[in-house]
Formats: C-alpha cells, structure tokens, sequence
C-alpha cells in the first residue's frame, strides 16, 4: 500500500493481521493449544471447554465476540456481505455519505489526487472533484480554520490530519472555534465537522509521528471523540461522525489500516456514544480502544488458557464516555482493567480511572489498573518502542494481580 | 491569472490619479476633504511605485494606492450640480448614520463599563469607524463578515440591532449571543456576522471557510448566483501571524471571494507597527500571493468606500480576494483597560483632527449635501437609539442556570450515556442546568 512511510516495509500494517482479524477470533478460542501443567482442559462435544482446575467453576465463552450491542446486522452474522480492509471501509463510509449529501466535502494534504496518504480518499477526487475532494496547502491551523468557517456557513467537511500529529497545529482552531464556537455564539452556529486522521505508535516512526492527540484534546468541551478499531466500525463511525451536527473527532490507527473483516452490504451506522462489547465474560472488565484492543484479545486468548474469564469492552467513545456499558460491566465483574496507548499522565485512561471512580466506587472490589504507555518520546529503535507501549504479557500479568 | 503587470482599469476614475506615495510626500488631491498629511514614521523613507492599476501585481510593481477617485456617476445629481462628488445624498446620509451609530454605542459602552455594566475585556472602536461604515455598508444581507475582539461596530453596520449587541455587552439572555459570548464574541446567523474572536487572527482562516462555501455553492452544488462576499477585518498585529499568510495563499490560490481588510492603527496594544513588522508596509503583502494590496487613507470613508467597492466587485466576479490596508487609529486605549501611556499625544492629536465623523460631516454640508439640521436630527436620532438599547439591557434578565448547558453542542447527545443507560440530556436536570455531565 502506497504510503509516506514506503521504506519502512511493514510500518503501515499489522501483517499477521489475520491474528487480529475479529471475525476469526471467535473460532480461536477451541483451537488452543492446550500446554498447561498440572491442569487439564476437557474439551466437550459441542465444542465448549471447561477448565478443570479445582475452585471455580469456569466456562470458556467459545463466542469471543458478542452480538455488537448497536447494530442489527453484526458483522459476524451477516451472511452476505463484502470483505474489505479497514481504509477501504472508512473509503467505503465517506464515499456512501458524499453520494447521499452534497455539501460533505473533504479537505486535507494529498487527499484529491494522492488519494491520501493512507489511501482513504483514493478515487474520491475524480468522482467528485478537485473542490469537493481539497488538497490544501501545508497550512492546518488555517485549512482547520477554513473547514470551520465552512462548516458555519452550510457545508460539512471532513478535515484529514496526515498523521494525528499534525493537527497540533490545528489546535488553536480545534479548540476555540471548532469546539466552543457553537457556544460563544449562543447556539447560532452549528460546526458539523469530522476532524480524523491517523495517529498512534506505529513500527518505528519515531517520536513526533507516533503521537496519541485524544489526550489533549479530551478536555476542550464541544467536541466528541471517537475511536475505530475494526473496518465494521470505522465505516459505521466514520458515517455517524459525517451524520452528526456536533463536530467529532476520528482517530484511526496506523496499524490498523490494513484489517480485513467482512462487513454488511446495507446500510448501517454505529452510534457514536456507545461502546462495544467485544467479549463478554465474568471475572474482570478490561476497557480499552484502538489498537490495543488486539493486544487486550491476544492476551486474552491466554488468559482465558490459564482459566479467566474477561470481558473486554471496546470503549469506542472517548469522549464522552459510555458509562452504562462500562458501569453495568463494573457491577457484574467488580474489576477494572484499563489498557490504553496513551501516556500515562493524563492520558484517557486517567480520565476513565477517575470517571469510573467517582460512579461506581461502591462496586470495586479492587483498585482500578491502568496500563498505559511510558511517559517517554517514542523512540525510533524497535527494541525500545516496544517497551514503550503496552504488551500483552503485562495484561496477562496485570489481570493476574487484579484476580488475586 | 498572470502575474503581468495589468492594468485592469473596472472604473474610469482610477486611472485619472497619479497618486504617488513616498514616506515624505502628501497626498494632492482636489479636494480638501480627501487630503491626508500624514508621514508614516519611517527608520528610513521607503519610495513606492507610480503605478495605480488594480490588477495581480507582480513582485517588482507592486499594485496599490488607489486613494482618491474623481468621479462617481451619480443618478440624482445634488443641487450645486457638481458632478464630480463621490456620493449621493441617501448613501452619505446612510454611512453617516452608521458612523455616528458607532461612535455614540462605543462611547455608551466607556460609560456603563465606568458604571460596572459590563466587564472584562471590552476593546472599543473610536476613530476606525470610517473602515467599518466605508466597508461593511456595500454588502448584502447574504455577505459574511469576521471580526476580531474589537467587533461592536462591525456588528451594528451589518445591521445587529444594537439593543442586541448592548445586552450582548450587559450579558443578559436577550443578547445577540444569549449572553454567552460577550464583548469580543459578537456573533449573528441573521445577519452573517460569523464573529468575533479573542485570538488575532483566528478569524482569518474561518472568513476564508466562508468564502470557500460560496464558491462552493456556486461551482459544486451549482447555486449559480451565488456570489456572497466575505470581509475578514483585523488589525497590523495580526499582519505578523501565521494564520494571516497562510490564508493570503490558499484565498489567492483558489481565487475565494474575500476581501481581506487590515485596520492599521499603528499599534497592538502597546507594540507600535513600526516596532514588529519588518516591512510596515502591509499592504504589499497582497501582490507577494498573487492578489492586489491597496493602501487607504482609513479615516477617509469615502475613499475607502471607492476602495471597497472595487474590492467587492471583483470578488462578486469571481476575481479572488483582495488585501487592503486601512491606514487608521483609535482615539481610545488598545482596550477599557488600557492606559495608553506609550502614544505620543502629537499623534493622537494628530488623527483626533482627521476624525472620519466630522470629515464627512464637512464634505457633505460643504457640497450641500445636507444641511447641519438634517445632521443634527440624525444624531438625536441615534442618541435615542442607544437609550433605548440600554433600557432594553437593563431591563433584560440575565441567563438563568438552565441555560449552563444548552448550547454547549448542537445535539446534546453528545454529552453521552450515563449509568442509567439513559442520555444525560435526558436527564430532567439537565434542562435546569444542574445535571451531572
């Protein structure tokens, strides 16, 4: 896949994405390869297994991913359907949504006729044109400025950041107008805008390009944020996000653009609030988004090898949280686990550590855990980037700690 | 659009003048109204060119200085038969009042800020009002204008009532923002006054936007008469600033309808022009993207209405965007707050005398124009005008807390799901202003 990262290879996929891939999650779960020591696994003939260790009476869930809570046509049991990877899914969101309305337009460096630098936009510009598809100059600050002012004045743009990073410099436009102007003008103008690009640790892109922006912007009041994590979702997300009057904020992953999922012919949309449920379980509520949501499920095929039962919610929504899904997890399991890519200081997780805190204090029978990664720049060597990020050896651990 | 120097010649009168600006030369001009004595304070005298065409200039002939016109065809000629006079009665008359309007609403502002009405920051607009009038009285109701902090007037000359605007100041629920955005956010849907901004030059990339959506509704979604302008008004601070730049280029680039208008009032707060900027100059900044840069005598609001006019003309065609420079002043303080100590009183004496109200006030009476009385009533007129726009703020209520969290986004969805499963905006107290978010 062309991009600006061409001479790092693999910098742009995860390319045992099949590990990750959702759909095959759920038939992971009976192929184990059963190595525990002094432990056994019976394997029954309807193709559930139990653990036989002595004190609790665990169930392996063999469905790793539920029905999605949202939408009717989950994309596991859709029969029809089309495969596509996630850029092609979010490509596939914004192209429905500029067919259906004509004032969607998109703006953003080497979106027209570069196709992106990702290849989201890729074919938009010579369907709808140089105007409705804008290749800006290297000014965000002020095409983020210029998107608002659009956007106040009648049209919907979706503003690509290159790499999340960039729009640091969109920052002043992104907090006091985007966010507040809704606001300050007494609810006269409305801001419908997407702002969404890639951001995240990628394979050894280096400090700057492997930043984690939701944690800055989580505190300017006005906009909402959201984070896709699977094609089914980014499509659904990245159409509400284009749906909404409220100016949303869409962060994608690096490593993400490349997942293959199969995902419904008809029409469908996520909501931007909520959060998915990923898998259900008992023993411990693990929130996580993006990316590390693959890390969470790759740690918790181990986990659920050693006789843990997790539930893993997709938190999805940012800002603001979706505390019912997360609350009614909280009652059932009693712990919390939080595995972002954030920093640690002021990262999301702080935040949904003292969100889940103050609501639901009674239910903890355990201090909270936030795995987050390291308050350090992302280095470029491979070796230490990896130590900078959460693994899914420390989730494994950390769960362990938390059941004890 | 080449970059060859043009000469585009949309009206007659602006190739009679022969206008020839050097740091130490005045101005000659016909008439006495339209003469400027100002020397710009110079480290060293810089000599501009001779050409007056108001086409794209190149980098070495710069276009500019279109400062005096001769001639406007006038349908109703005035009783002394003069036919070289730049207005015509209903249009002096009309800019007048508007002038008068903003200067009586600013000096009303002093007054109940001095009396605790209002707070904060409150940056008033004394001795520009020739810009505001000159510019904003050619536009349609449909035509955008983006302002800075120092926004009241520009909000009156686009037509927000100013009983709106007072109780905007006052912070009361009737206005214009519902009290939520005060003295330097003045904003109207009605009368697309898109703001009002705290930052310098913030404003800039969002008239850009509004401009952009105008010749996106004329090309994509083929509105074939849409041709609604857009004025971006700041000041030679913000001349300094990325934002400025970079929206020089991408207005140019994409030839959007906006006149971009500097108010060069020689100072940012207390940071003289001459001081920040390494070429004064602002207004040839405009040919280095590809644009015309006028420079106007902004006291003057009949010569910056002959400028505007061009300016709005071109856009309306399709052209592209224009700079100019205002070269004007404030008698008052950067803000309420301001001593303004560092301004030598030479100075403000010397632009107190170029005052636009009084200049106008004398050309029109002078070319028998009006008369003092009709003048005089237009002033009582405008005197009852703002008493009566601070009783209605007075007398309005202040916001109550249930409008805390009205507005804070367009679908309140967006505040989220609570624990209950149930929206927070559903949540009876969230109309009260008091639930939890």
């Amino acid at each position: 896949m062309a991009s600006i990262f061409q001479g790092i290879g693999a910098a742009t996929a995860i390319s045992s994405s099949t590990s990750f891939d959702s759909k095959k999650l759920i038939f992971s779960a009976p192929r184990f390869h059963l190595e525990k020591k002094g432990s056994f696994l019976v394997v029954r003939s309807d193709g559930k297994m139990s653990n036989g260790i002595s004190g609790r009476a665990e169930k392996l869930v063999t469905n790793a991913v539920a029905a999605k809570a949202d939408a009717p046509a989950a994309s596991t049991t859709s029969k029809s359907g089309h495969e596509l990877l996630l850029f092609e899914a979010l490509r596939e969101g914004l192209e429905e949504e500029m067919d259906r309305d004509p004032r969607v337009c998109v703006m953003g460096e080497d979106v027209g006729h570069y196709g992106g630098s990702y290849k989201v936009t890729k074919g938009l510009a010579p369907k709808f044109g140089d105007l409705r598809v804008l290749d800006t100059p290297i000014a965000e600050n002020s095409f983020t400025g210029m998107g608002i002012g659009a956007a106040m004045t009648g049209l919907r743009p979706v503003i690509e950041g290159m790499n999340m990073g960039f729009l640091l410099l969109a920052f002043n436009q992104i907090s006091n107008n985007c966010g507040m102007l809704h606001y300050t003008s007494g609810g006269q103008f409305t801001i419908p805008v997407v702002i969404r690009g890639p951001g995240g640790v990628g394979r050894q892109l280096g400090a700057e390009h492997s930043q984690r922006l939701e944690s800055y912007f989580q505190s300017i009041p006005g906009i909402q944020m959201v984070a896709c994590s699977t094609p089914y979702n980014a499509k659904g997300l990245m159409k509400a996000a284009i749906r909404s009057e409220n100016p949303v904020i869409l962060f994608e992953h690096v490593l993400l653009y490349n997942l293959k999922e199969k995902i419904p012919d008809e029409e469908y949309i996520c909501n931007l609030e909520e959060a998915e449920m990923v898998r259900p379980g008992e023993h411990v509520t693990i929130l996580t988004y993006s990316r590390m949501r693959y890390h969470v499920m790759q740690a918790a095929k181990t986990l659920v090898n050693k006789g843990y039962d997790p539930e893993v919610i997709d938190i999805r929504s940012l800002k603001p949280f979706d505390l019912h899904t997360i609350g009614n997890s909280v009652k059932k399991t009693h712990r919390v686990l939080i595995v972002e890519e954030c920093m640690r200081t002021g990262g999301i997780g702080a935040s949904l550590t003292a969100a889940i805190n103050e609501n639901f204090q009674d239910y903890l029978d355990a201090p909270i855990v936030c795995l987050s990664s390291q308050d350090v720049p992302t280095p470029y060597a491979g070796t230490l980037e990896e130590y900078t990020i959460v693994q899914p050896a420390q989730i494994v651990t950390a769960v362990e700690q938390l059941c004890q | 659009m080449g970059f060859s120097a043009k000469l585009v010649q949309p009206l007659p009168l602006l190739n009679t003048t022969t206008a020839r600006r050097s740091a130490s030369e005045n101005m000659n001009c016909a008439s006495p109204f339209l003469g400027s004595t100002h020397k710009l304070r110079l480290p060293r005298p810089i000599v501009s060119s001779t050409r007056t065409h108001f086409g794209s200039g190149s980098g070495s002939a710069p276009a500019i200085v279109a400062v005096k016109s001769d001639v406007i065809k006038d349908n109703k000629k005035p009783k002394s038969d003069v036919s070289n006079l730049l207005i015509t009665k209903e249009e002096g008359l009309e800019v007048y009042e508007d002038m008068i309007l903003g200067r009586a609403f600013e000096d009303m502002c002093a007054q109940m800020y001095y009396r605790g009405k209002m707070f904060g920051f409150v940056h008033l607009y004394n001795g520009q009002e020739a810009v505001s009038s000159g510019f904003i009285k050619l536009l349609k109701k449909e035509d955008s204008v983006v302002s800075t902090y120092r926004d009241h007037v520009h909000a009156l000359s686009k037509g927000v009532p100013a009983s709106q605007v007072m109780s905007e100041l006052f912070g009361k629920t009737t206005g214009c923002c519902r009290g939520q955005g005060g003295s330097m956010h003045m904003f109207s849907k009605e009368h697309n006054v898109l703001g009002g901004f705290a930052f310098i030059g913030e404003g800039i990339p969002v008239a850009t936007g509004a401009a952009f959506t105008s010749k996106y509704r004329r090309e994509v979604l083929k509105e074939a008469d849409c041709d609604h302008v857009t004025m971006a008004f700041f000041g030679d601070g913000t001349c300094n600033n990325g934002q400025f730049f970079e929206c020089l280029n991408m207005a140019a680039l994409w030839k959007l309808p906006i006149i971009f208008v500097v108010e060069n009032n020689l100072w940012a707060i207390g940071m003289s022009h001459l001081r920040a900027t390494s070429d004064p100059q602002i207004w040839k900044k405009g040919p280095a993207f590809g644009m015309p840069g006028i420079h106007v005598d902004g006291m003057d609001v009949l010569k910056v209405r002959e400028v505007a006019k061009e300016a709005v003309g071109r856009a309306r065609r399709g052209e592209g965007p224009t700079l100019i420079e205002c070269e004007t002043y404030r008698f008052r303080g950067h803000s309420l707050a301001d001593p303004d100590e560092l301004r030598d009183p030479a100075e403000k004496a010397h632009y107190a005398a170029r005052d636009p109200i009084t200049s106008l006030k004398k050309y029109m009476v002078d070319n028998n124009l009006a008369t003092e009385a009709e003048l005089k009533a237009i002033e009582k007129k405008i005197d009852e005008v703002i008493e009566e726009a601070v009783e209605f703020a007075e007398e309005s209520p202040a916001p109550s807390r249930s409008q805390l969290l009205e507005n804070v986004f367009a679908d309140p969805k967006g505040f989220g799901i609570g624990p209950d499963g149930k929206y927070r905006c559903e949540d009876p107290k969230f109309t009260e202003g008091t639930a939890q978010v």
